[in-house]
């Protein structure tokens, strides 16, 4: 149980990754995600029900995912619309394409193929559960991602994509297109919601196209109880925060999803106890700012 | 260096709340030139600024740049070349990274690789410049710019713009949101830096005595012209009192020739 919970918060933490750059680094709302997770998913159950590489399959998530999210972003920069409606654009058409990746079905199952976890079971032989294998894998897995993150946002490209969010000005005054940086970031951003899909598709064993209904708000909800965890500005914990909400998160779903009846709750309920977490976050996030303001009024002492 | 020809700008064209911001303005600024630019309120000083660096094209007229006609670049290319410090300190500086970040992204102009370039040698280079700042900048570095007072964020701006060298600097009333005290701190310190890199400057105050003070040559805006050019020896002599008598002087002329054109219809 405690496994499954750990396995999922790491799989669904590479979205969240995702989200986190859009929502956080860039400050550009993108809703693409709910289309690009699914996206994901049915490239690669295609590729691997084609006997692709499940390896290569998850590459080409990424690939499709970063496709997704340049739309989004050309639709914003070049038609001038706004982030919010770009992204819901792209989303309701990635419906349709993601039925057409699947073959015109709404789902496809990946019973009995070969997916990067029996791979990894393979490799790692009988002596360890299912559940220890996955949690192995997927530890490392969300591990590498973020340490290569960390380092992209350590480059100059990487700095100043964390600066476009903060002040497009002064990204223009320094010479640099923010069209283009939009398109890097909301791409990447894709990138790794598209590669979340492929995994999750693998991992559940069937790609559905509804996979990611509601997927956005649950990366939110990761990376704003992330931020509750520990306060930095340091790139290495801000991405590990994320990893860390992502796991929260899926555990307050398990709890919901397990133990909700005590309380009557259905797991139907559980899309209105996501956005309510995301508005009690909201709400304590406004409550510690208050209490900034209030202290700033007292008169500061021991400042020259 | 910078060539403004014939520059017009008409916002709002076609519409009955059409505004002539720039009418007509003809600038030849000279390498080396540091140029204070004085005028009230809407007298077109932002505008003209707002042309120079690109953020929306004019609606008559030519911009040369270095010699090159510019009118057509958008702002992000020219900002290849300008330097612009804004009056609210927050526009310079990315407040939710450190300052050795923000002095990385603004250290080299243009479009940013994949390299990771803040390293050991480029921290102790930050840490030289900052230290002549005399504000303990060099002992912050790895705290966020949004820690830093508007003085010390003004002032780092100016730095870390002086340290990407371009070749021409807009300060758009950089000081005017700034207290006295760190308004003077950074007034001196922008005309240390261009003095010190021979830099190009053009600087819009709303202030007579430092407009007069400062700089090399003086313009003076009004609805969207410039009524006064002056550099050398008489603007060394300009006092605010002859300043505010040249004004009156024009001003009245143009009233003058109102009244003229009014009568003729």
């Amino acid at each position: 149980m405690i496994e499954g919970i750990l396995v999922e918060g790491l799989l669904y933490s590479v979205m969240a990754l995702g989200v986190f750059i859009t929502f956080r680094i860039l400050d550009f709302p993108d809703l693409t995600v709910d289309g690009s997770f699914p996206l994901g998913a049915a490239i690669a159950a295609t590729l691997i029900t084609h006997g692709v590489s499940p390896w290569l399959a998850l590459l080409v998530a990424f690939a499709g995912g970063v496709a997704a999210g340049c739309v989004t972003a050309t639709i914003h920069n070049k038609l001038k619309v706004p982030n919010l409606l770009a992204g819901i654009l792209t989303m309701t058409m990635l419906w349709s394409i993601n039925i057409r990746v699947l073959g015109n079905r709404a789902n496809l199952p990946l019973i009995r193929k070969t997916t990067v976890l029996t791979q990894v079971k393979d490799l790692f032989g009988p002596g360890f559960t299912n559940a220890w294998t996955y949690l192995i894998f997927f530890v490392v897995v969300a591990l590498v991602i973020k340490f290569l993150l960390d380092l992209f946002f350590r480059t100059d490209l990487g700095l100043t994509l964390g600066a476009m969010g903060n002040n497009q000005q002064m990204v223009t005054t320094q010479g640099v297109n923010i069209e283009y940086m939009k398109l890097i970031g909301v791409g990447l951003s894709n990138g790794l919601v598209g590669l979340a899909g492929g995994f999750a598709a693998q991992y559940q064993g069937f790609a559905d196209v509804s996979l990611g209904q509601g997927i956005i708000i649950a990366g939110l909800a990761s990376v704003m109880i992330g931020e509750f965890i520990v306060k930095s500005n340091r790139i290495s914990i801000l991405t590990l925060r994320v990893i860390l909400g992502s796991i929260l998160f899926r555990g307050l779903m398990y709890l919901g999803r397990y133990y909700g009846y005590t309380i009557n709750l259905t797991p139907n309920d559980l899309k209105l106890i996501t956005g309510l977490l995301i508005i009690l976050s909201l709400v304590v996030t406004q409550l510690k700012k208050k209490k900034k303001w209030t202290a700033l009024e007292e008169p500061e002492k021991g400042k020259s | 260096m910078i060539r403004l020809e014939h520059l017009s700008k008409v916002f709002q064209v076609g519409t009955p709340n059409e505004n002539p911001a720039i009418r007509d303005v003809n600038l030849n600024v000279k390498e080396g030139d540091f140029i204070t630019i004085i005028g009230s309120n809407g007298s077109g000083k932002y505008t003209l600024f707002n042309l120079i660096a690109g953020t929306y094209p004019p609606t008559e007229g030519k911009v040369f740049i270095q010699g090159k006609n510019t009118t057509k670049e958008p702002e992000y290319k020219r900002a290849r070349y300008i330097g612009r410090i804004f009056q609210d300190p927050l526009l310079g500086t990315a407040s939710n990274m450190t300052l050795e970040d923000n002095m990385m992204i603004t250290y080299k102009k243009g479009f940013k690789g994949l390299r990771i370039s803040l390293n050991a040698r480029i921290r102790e280079f930050f840490r030289e410049n900052l230290e002549p700042l005399q504000m303990g900048l060099e002992e912050r570095m790895k705290d966020n710019v949004g820690l830093l007072s508007g003085g010390q964020r003004q002032a780092l701006t100016l730095l870390m713009m002086v340290l990407s060298k371009p070749a021409l600097i807009l300060l758009d009333e950089h000081t005017a949101a700034l207290d006295p005290k760190n308004a003077q701190i950074v007034l001196d310190l922008t005309t240390r830096f261009v003095e010190e890199y021979r830099l190009t400057t053009m600087m819009v105050t709303h202030n007579m005595s430092h407009a007069i003070k400062y700089g090399t040559r003086l313009l003076m805006m009004d609805s969207g012209e410039v009524i006064l050019d002056v550099e050398g020896e008489e603007k060394r002599t300009l006092t605010v009192e002859k300043l505010v008598d040249k004004f009156h002087e024009i001003r009245n002329k143009s009233f003058a020739s109102d009244e003229a054109l009014l009568s003729n219809d």
